[in-house]
């Protein structure tokens, strides 16, 4: 060889030392993790120690200026918003995902599949703006009056329609995770062998009986897995759901309501906590979410990579 | 070399590439079986049998390529010059090495020039690279029929034009043996003339390995023949002798078309 | 369907047993495909209606002074959200020049030496990660930077933009980098070339197109976040290219405006969201584009 070539030994370091730094970067990614936990917790460390864990969780009072802090109600306004959600969501997007797999010609499928891209691009905060300006006059001055009308009865539709709170912000939620939902379903009913939809259609089966013989229940657990995936980024969901939810810390039956969130609380608060006190209760909230956010999304991967593995073995 | 010039008959005598005792396996799959052979400098070897016999697999650990895929392990020798070649470095060893792929494989990103040189500038040779370009492609009968676009990509190119660009990215790195594997497989009637033509040009100054699964093609262009089946070296002689008056049972079947 | 064979096929095999009437299953099927497809429609509804909106009502604040000028006091006419598009950039910028290499980093890590058991981890983690709330990056962000420098900056909202970037680009260098065949490192690794070489050159160099379709993406996710950054760049009325100054960004600017009681500052907001929406848009086309050309090559 000519000169100014590789010498072995150089090739060696060479290979070593980039094993070492993508390993070092992979390692990285853990490090992140490593990170977030021990930031949230060291800033709610104060909080923790004056309220105890068990108390700051299950207190409905949020009281800043005597530093009582209860994560009650937020955990609550947390949970209904995404229940709206979800409930919303769920039904749309997996039809969604059914007519794009099973029913329609690929065209419509591309079609489709770049609207629904877009769709998950908008920022949340463009989705507030519009929930503000579009969604909640709509709702005070149509929709709740009619539920009202119609369903009154019920707790959930009691109370003066005002156009914000959990509803609004159910949802806007509901239209920000059906791209999640409805990308993953699909992803999901793409690793299912044509074979096995094809031997319901050949025993005369229509296409909706094959879904539902088949294709429903061997795609169940991922699609169980994309609705947990919609479901945590609904809970972590900040802006929009701080822009319509009403930012009152109580806790209401009806959905005409005003609540709060449990990131829409850190996002007001948190530039302006008096005191280390404050400032862990909102922390100490922030390390809730994620702990929550993250057990969801990690059960959810599993779901959809045991869906996936079950498919290909079949 | 020294010893070379003194005993010019040794010289001779001793193989380019000799293989002695070589198993490989691919987890637990034994795919090369105990083969010893012996490659003539200058000569062209041609590996025969049916899919799946090891072939591959063989001239895949003439160059340690074999060793890269996962699971993939070999024992014996392989002695390049009298070196065995497990002793040296891997990355040393496949340039003095080099290998055609089944399906040309250019890289997609460079041009036709960059394609050539490529396995030089990724070592950091310095090198008359013009010089190189021109030499390399007009071996291998490609230069008249690129020389004008030699900044365009190479995917533009055709399969059987693709297949001999590697051949010529194979050559600039200056070699002294060529593993082929099945180079012609991928390519239509006209296009494996052309490659042919080829090796019988490159035998002048290369020792080559060649795979094929085409009978009418290793008798056209191999000196020697080896004929595997199921990972065992079965029969190795001249290709003249292999393919009119085989030794054995198994190498007539196959020659004469009984089955494989 | 062909419903008359479906039916010989019953009373002979009994295969079908809930055959009920033909009508009925043909009936059913028809109404659950119109359903499925409705829901398309439904999906579709509010992206067109915010699409809509935000073009129709941003477009008359656009004008020059719009992107150029600072903003205006409620009440006086004029003014823009210059300071923000800047500072939308500017830390975006910051951002991906720590975002980009470690994302990328560990999606190489991911394609080369994944298959290990810390590849897995590694992988399974950066899946989750995905997941995690931007306001809790917001809130790390504000406990590692904001706190010790008791100071609201644009390194601080840059750090939490980094941090979401990685985990997304992370699967999606894999995923490029897998896409690149194994013949052509073997190519580049017969020619004697060492393995670190042929990751660089050769594969990385093959996986380019994707690589910057990813990291496009990346980039323009992270102009659309808010959450993460309402405490740790805050705001700020002017000008700001310092990176341990309080900035404005576009996102936090569109929120201010928007829970505003002023008219003419919700038209700043469908303004500014127009602005966003352009950036963000015009980010993945060109990411688009980057793809294009890779799946040409």
């Amino acid at each position: 060889m000519a000169s100014g070539a590789d010498t072995p030994r150089h090739a060696h370091l060479g290979d070593r030392a980039f094993a070492a730094g993508i390993t070092l970067l992979g390692g990285a990614v853990l490090l992140v993790v490593g990170i977030i936990v021990v930031a949230c917790a060291r800033l709610s460390a104060p909080a923790f120690a004056k309220l105890g864990f068990f108390r700051f969780l299950t207190g409905s009072d949020w009281n800043p200026v005597e530093d009582s802090f209860g994560a009650l109600p937020f955990i609550y306004g947390t949970l209904v918003t995404s229940a709206i959600a979800i409930v919303v969501a769920m039904p749309v997007a997996i039809g969604l995902a059914l007519f794009l797999t099973e029913m329609s010609p690929s065209r419509v499928r591309r079609f489709v599949s770049f609207f629904v891209e877009i769709l998950a691009a908008i920022p949340s905060v463009v989705f507030g703006l519009w929930g503000l300006m579009v969604l909640v006059p709509i709702l005070r001055d149509v929709v709740e009056p009619a539920l009202q009308h119609r369903l009154g009865f019920l707790p959930l539709f009691q109370g003066a329609p005002m156009g914000i709170g959990f509803l609004p912000a159910g949802i806007v939620l509901a239209i920000m995770i059906l791209p999640t939902i409805a990308s993953v379903t699909i992803e999901v009913l793409r690793t299912m062998p044509a074979a096995l939809r094809e031997g319901a259609l050949a025993l005369g089966a229509t296409r909706w009986e094959a879904i539902g013989a088949v294709v429903l229940p061997y795609a169940r657990r991922g699609i169980m897995g994309a609705v947990i995936l919609g479901l945590a980024r609904a809970l972590g969901e900040t802006m929009a759901v701080t822009m319509l939810i009403g930012n009152q810390p109580e806790i209401h039956g009806s959905l005409f309501a005003a609540g709060y969130s449990l990131p829409s609380v850190i996002a007001n608060e948190f530039a302006e906590a008096s005191g280390a006190v404050h400032t862990g209760a909102l922390a100490g909230l922030a390390l809730v979410l994620f702990g929550v956010t993250l057990m969801l999304s990690a059960s959810a991967r599993l779901l959809v990579r045991l869906s996936a593995r079950r498919l290909v073995a079949a | 070399m020294n010893v070379a010039l003194s005993t010019p008959v040794a010289d001779t005598a001793r193989p380019k590439l000799e293989v002695q005792k070589l198993d490989a396996w691919f987890g637990n799959v034994h795919a090369v079986k105990d083969i010893s052979l012996g490659v003539d400098a200058r000569s062209v070897l041609a590996i025969i049998g049916p899919s799946g016999c090891g072939k591959s697999t063989f001239v895949r650990c003439l160059n340690r390529m074999h060793e890269l895929t996962p699971g993939a392990r070999s024992e014996g020798r392989v002695l390049l010059d009298g070196e065995d070649v497990y002793a040296v470095d891997p990355v040393y060893l496949r340039r003095r090495v080099g290998m055609v792929f089944q399906r040309p494989n250019v890289f997609p990103t460079m041009s036709i020039r960059d394609n050539v040189v490529a396995g030089l500038r990724l070592n950091r040779v310095r090198a008359d690279y013009e010089a190189i370009v021109e030499r390399t492609l007009t071996q291998t009968a490609l230069w008249d029929e690129v020389k004008d676009r030699l900044d365009a990509s190479a995917i533009a190119l055709s399969g059987g034009q693709q297949q001999r660009l590697c051949i010529a990215r194979a050559l600039a790195v200056e070699p002294e043996v060529l593993l082929m594997d099945e180079p012609a497989s991928a390519l239509d009637p006209i296009a494996t003339a052309k490659i042919e033509e080829l090796i019988d040009e490159l035998k002048q100054q290369y020792t080559i390995v060649i795979v094929t699964h085409n009978m009418q093609q290793a008798i056209r262009i191999s000196d020697k023949t080896a004929f595997f089946y199921m990972g065992v070296l079965i029969e190795h002689g001249t290709t003249q002798q292999l393919f009119t008056r085989p030794e054995r049972r198994e190498t007539e079947d196959y020659v004469t078309g009984k089955f494989g | 369907m062909n419903m008359a064979m479906t039916n010989v096929a019953a009373g002979q095999y009994a295969i079908p047993r809930r055959v009920g009437s033909h009508r009925a299953r043909a009936v059913t099927n028809g109404v659950m495909t119109g359903l499925c497809a409705a829901a398309v429609a439904l999906a579709l509804v509010p992206l067109f209606s915010v699409l809509w909106l935000v073009v129709s009502k941003g477009i008359h604040s656009l004008s020059l002074s719009f992107f150029t000028k600072l903003p205006a006091p409620v009440g006086e006419l004029g003014g823009g959200v210059g300071n923000a598009i800047v500072g939308t950039l500017f830390m975006v910028g910051l951002a991906s020049c720590i975002g980009l290499p470690l994302g990328v980093g560990a999606g190489i890590f991911l394609a080369e030496r994944g298959d290990g058991k810390l590849g897995h981890v590694v992988r399974f983690t950066a899946e989750v990660l995905a997941g995690v709330p931007s306001i809790v990056v917001g809130v790390v962000a504000y406990g590692l930077i904001v706190l010790p420098m008791r100071h609201f900056s644009a390194m601080a909202g840059a750090v939490a933009l980094a941090i979401l970037m990685i985990p997304t680009l992370a699967r999606a260098t894999e995923e490029m980098i897998r896409l690149v065949p194994r013949s052509l490192r073997e190519a580049s690794l017969a020619l004697g070339v060492p393995a670190w070489r042929t990751s660089l050159s050769v594969v990385l160099r093959t996986a380019l197109g994707g690589l910057i379709n990813a990291a496009l993406l990346a980039i323009a996710r992270a102009a659309g976040e808010t959450a993460p950054l309402l405490f740790t760049a805050l705001n700020n009325q002017y000008w700001n290219l310092h990176p341990l100054q309080p900035t404005a960004s576009l996102t936090v600017q569109i929120y201010n405006y928007a829970i505003s009681p002023y008219e003419d500052w919700h038209d700043k907001a469908w303004g500014a969201a127009l602005c966003l929406l352009i950036l963000i848009g015009g980010l993945s086309l060109i990411a688009r584009l980057a793809a294009g050309r890779r799946s040409q090559a």
